[in-house]
C-alpha cells in the first residue's frame, strides 16, 4: 500500500506530503501520525505541504484533525510551505484550517515548535523533587 | 459565439478516479492558457464536487468541455449523478451546512471559486452542477 513517509528529527515528527493524495492515504496518515507521536513521545509534529497543488475541505479536515489529536497528545501542529495560490483558493473556499498553525517553511516551523513546547509541559519534563 | 474546442466524459465512480478528474482539469486549465490561482480554484471546484458526487451521488460522470468566444477561453464542468438528490438546494448552498463527512462548505464555497455555478436536483433522481471558469 502506498504510505507517506513519517521521519522523526528528534523530538520533532516530519511529514512531507509529495503526491496527489487519495482520500484513503491521507486518513491512513492521519492514524499512522497519531499513533507514532505516542510511540515516539513527539513534542512537535512539522508537516510539509509545499508539494500539494491543493488543499480542498477534505484534505483541510483532515489538517485539524491532526492537529486536534497532536495537541491531545500533548504535541504541537505546525503546516508549512503552503504555496500562495494554495493559500488564495482556500479562503475563497471559507476554509479556515482551525486550529492549525502555519509557517512559512520548515525552517521557521522547527524554531515555532523549538521555541514553544506545548502548553504546561510534560510530567516527565518536571524537575525531580 | 461560444464554441467548444474539445469535450469529454469522465467516470466518477472511486478515489482514483477523483484524483485522475483533478489532474485531467488541470492540464486542460493550464492549456487553455489558466494562470497558476485560475488553474488552482479550479482543480480545487472539481475535487470538491467530484467528492460530492462520488460520496453522496453515489457515484456518476464528469464532462469537461473546454470553451471559446474568441477572445475568451474557458472550462465548463458538468458534475451529474443519480443519488439521492438534495432536498433543500438553499439550505445545502449555505455555508456551514452538512450532512456527512465534510466540512459543510462544499457548494457555498465552490461557488466562489467559479465565474458560473448552476445546480439542478431532484430528490430521488439525483443531482446536476454545472460550473464553468473563464480565464
Amino acid at each position: 500500500m502506498e504510505r507517506i513517509p513519517i521521519l522523526q528529527m528528534e523530538d520533532v515528527l516530519l511529514v512531507t506530503i509529495q503526491v496527489d493524495m487519495h482520500d484513503k492515504l491521507a486518513l491512513t496518515l492521519q492514524d499512522e501520525l497519531t499513533a507514532y507521536i505516542v510511540t515516539a513521545r513527539a513534542r512537535g509534529v512539522l508537516i510539509d505541504i509545499s508539494a500539494l497543488e491543493i488543499v480542498d475541505s477534505f484534505i483541510g479536515r483532515v489538517l485539524s484533525n491532526i492537529a486536534a489529536m497532536a495537541r491531545v497528545l500533548d504535541a504541537e501542529t505546525v503546516v508549512v510551505g503552503m504555496q500562495p495560490a494554495v493559500a488564495i483558493t482556500l479562503v475563497e473556499l471559507g476554509l479556515s484550517l482551525t486550529g492549525v498553525r502555519t509557517a512559512l517553511n520548515v525552517e521557521k516551523g522547527l524554531a515555532f515548535l523549538r521555541a514553544a513546547p506545548a502548553q504546561g509541559g510534560r510530567h516527565d519534563d518536571r524537575p525531580q523533587v | 459565439m461560444m464554441t467548444v474546442l474539445k469535450s469529454e466524459t469522465a467516470p466518477l465512480q472511486t478515489e482514483a478516479d477523483l484524483v485522475r478528474v483533478r489532474q485531467t482539469v488541470r492540464q486542460w486549465a493550464i492549456h487553455q492558457g489558466f494562470s497558476l490561482i485560475d488553474q488552482t480554484k479550479v482543480v480545487t471546484a472539481t475535487s470538491e464536487l467530484a467528492r460530492n458526487t462520488i460520496v453522496h451521488g453515489g457515484g456518476g460522470t464528469v464532462e469537461l468541455e473546454a470553451l471559446s468566444t474568441g477572445s475568451r477561453r474557458g472550462l465548463r464542468l458538468i458534475f451529474v449523478d443519480h443519488g439521492p438528490g438534495i432536498p433543500d438546494l438553499a439550505q445545502a448552498m449555505t455555508d456551514g451546512y452538512t450532512t456527512g463527512e465534510g466540512l459543510g462548505l462544499g457548494l457555498g464555497g465552490t461557488k466562489r471559486l467559479v465565474t458560473e455555478f448552476e445546480i439542478t436536483s431532484q430528490p430521488g433522481e439525483g443531482t446536476r452542477v454545472c460550473i464553468t471558469k473563464w480565464k
